[in-house]
């Protein structure tokens, strides 16, 4: 072994310490995060199993796994989902206002203030979430299933409450907000003159500037940015753990008071009374959220791919 | 359709740094005129504030007039998204937008000016401009793949059928040249004499025989002296600007023997 190594070894280029040195922390350190991830998954999946086979009368919640986990998932889709609905296309307009609309004073200190929300730990949003936002949206709901009754998703009756599903939405869409709008920043402020100036000379407005040059170039990573905010809106849990009234059911009905939890915030909310398979239940839907996030990675891998030839890389 | 150009007294500015000054020049309608003269002269920046691409860096500001047959581009009523439309422009580097197609690239001026095209115009339209390209014969049957995969020579090419596509009263070419090889060099400028025919261009170039083998009038550009405005030192027809120039810096700069 050694001796086919350095016999290759004499037949290549000499390598120089200091790259020997950093290629040996660099290999490291991807290692340890695929050692992670790995270590992570094969605790979720030991752990799980049992969780998953048990029968509904050894659990608290007294069902199947599945019967359990999937208004679950829904209602983590259902929140994340609504969440990036309410927030990227502010987020893009936030973003392209800093990088291109505003005077660079302004910009500026706009950026600080979206980094600073950033950094706004969950609990303070839930905290805001459940003792304004929701007493605040108790009027709009009751106007909404006035007004918009007619659409499923305002049926009602609404919530006396305002800790509805929608409410959660809103603050988790505050939250990601700033992750969208900060890379989606950056990516706009990268746009290559050339491309701009090329379609400034052809007569575009700026609206039409950002159509034909900025988004494009922009796409892949918008794209990206979406599913780093997704990511946390699939995982928050603090502040939909506080906001959110739930009680186990599918409904796409967002403004009453029975909502879907979410596998994060049921989580939080049951571990601690949680014994026995109840616990394996739980850490099997922790699994089960690992791969819904995996999954949505390779979406947007697989999307970003998709128009490769077209994305200015080459 | 062909408009010509009157400059007369033009200041141009970056914030408080009087770049170029006092220009006055007249631009035949079809006719090529070439700006020649060192880097740093403001040839480009000229060349720039004659479609009002000048204004938009940051601060970059323009007064005197500049007439396009009597109407003045900065008059206060002008608008400057207006002028660019009927100002074509083809910039130093092929710039083609690499998210479009080909044929999407060529329309790309067209679709901000008209709204809705039907397909068989939008395809005349394609050929037609690519055709005064002389692009067709090399991407007719590829127009759906992307413009950034042609060669560089091609892709400034596709940026010339982009430009004319709108069939705008001016061409401005900015070095169209300077990033291509002799072969591509010589396809673009027999496609000038071309162009010619229906449009007044002007072009800035660095290369002294392309502004011989192009042009019908010559403005040559230099600097008073370091830190000081850019001017147009001598214009004239070109076979006159290259045997007989006036000014004793202009013969210097083109015999070579400047600085």
């Amino acid at each position: 072994m050694t001796s086919i190594q350095s016999t290759a070894r004499k037949r290549s280029t000499p390598t120089r310490p200091g790259d020997r040195i950093f290629r040996g922390t660099s290999i490291a350190a991807a290692l340890t995060i695929l050692a992670t991830l790995a270590g992570v998954a094969l605790f979720l999946t030991i752990e799980g199993i049992p969780g998953v086979l048990a029968s509904p009368d050894e659990v608290k919640h007294g069902t199947t796994f599945i019967d359990y986990v999937v208004p679950l998932v829904f209602g983590t889709l259902l929140a994340a989902v609504l969440a990036l609905a309410l927030a990227i296309p502010v987020a893009i307009g936030v973003a392209l206002y800093i990088s291109h609309y505003a005077p660079r004073r302004l910009a500026s200190t706009l950026g600080y203030i979206i980094d600073l929300l950033a950094a706004v730990p969950s609990v303070v949003y839930g905290v805001w979430g459940i003792s304004f936002l929701a007493t605040a949206l108790v009027p709009v709901y009751s106007w909404l299933e006035r007004t918009l009754g007619f659409i499923p998703l305002f049926a009602g009756p609404p919530s006396a409450t305002g800790r509805t599903i929608l409410t959660a939405s809103i603050v988790l869409a505050v939250m990601v907000l700033p992750v969208i709008t900060a890379l989606c920043r950056e990516i706009f402020l990268q746009t290559p003159r050339l491309h701009e100036e090329a379609a400034l000379a052809l007569g575009a407005t700026r609206w039409e500037m950002a159509r034909l040059a900025i988004f494009p170039y922009a796409r892949s990573g918008i794209i990206s940015a979406s599913m780093l905010g997704l990511g946390r809106a699939l995982g928050e849990t603090m502040a939909v753990a506080m906001v959110l009234s739930a009680s186990g059911v599918i409904t796409f009905n967002l403004i009453s008071s029975t909502n879907p939890s979410t596998i994060a915030a049921n989580i939080a909310l049951t571990f601690n009374e949680a014994t026995g398979l109840t616990v394996n239940a739980l850490i099997a839907s922790g699994l089960v959220l690992f791969l819904i996030t995996f999954l949505v990675n390779f979406a947007a891998r697989a999307i970003v791919e998709r128009r490769k030839d077209f994305s200015g890389a080459n | 359709m062909a408009k010509s150009i009157d400059v007369s007294d033009l200041n141009i500015y970056y914030g408080d740094f009087l770049a170029v000054e006092g220009v006055t020049i007249p631009v035949a309608a079809r006719s090529v005129t070439a700006f020649i003269g060192p880097s740093g002269c403001g040839k480009s920046t000229f060349l720039r504030s004659l479609n009002r691409m000048h204004e938009v860096i940051r601060g970059a500001r323009v007064d005197g007039k500049v007439l396009v047959d009597g109407q003045d581009l900065y008059a206060d009523d002008m608008d400057p998204v207006n002028v660019r439309r009927m100002i074509g422009m083809v910039f130093q580097r092929p710039n083609p937008f690499p998210t479009m197609s080909i044929a999407e690239n060529v329309l790309a001026g067209q679709k901000l000016n008209s709204k809705r095209m039907k397909k068989s115009e939008a395809d005349d339209i394609v050929e037609r401009s690519l055709r005064s390209a002389g692009l067709w014969n090399e991407v007719k049957d590829r127009l759906d793949r992307p413009g950034s995969g042609l060669s560089g020579g091609q892709q400034q090419r596709l940026c010339i059928a982009r430009a004319i596509a709108t069939q705008p009263e001016i061409l401005l070419m900015d070095e169209p040249c300077s990033a291509l090889d002799p072969i591509s060099t010589s396809v673009i400028e027999d496609l000038i004499h071309e162009l010619k025919k229906d449009y007044t261009i002007v072009i800035v170039t660095h290369n002294m025989q392309q502004a011989a083998r192009v042009s019908d009038t010559t403005a040559f550009f230099n600097l008073a002296g370091v830190g000081q405005p850019g001017r147009l030192v001598e214009h004239g027809p070109t076979e006159k600007m290259f045997s007989n120039p006036e000014d004793p810096a202009t013969e210097a700069y083109i015999q070579g023997r400047f600085g």
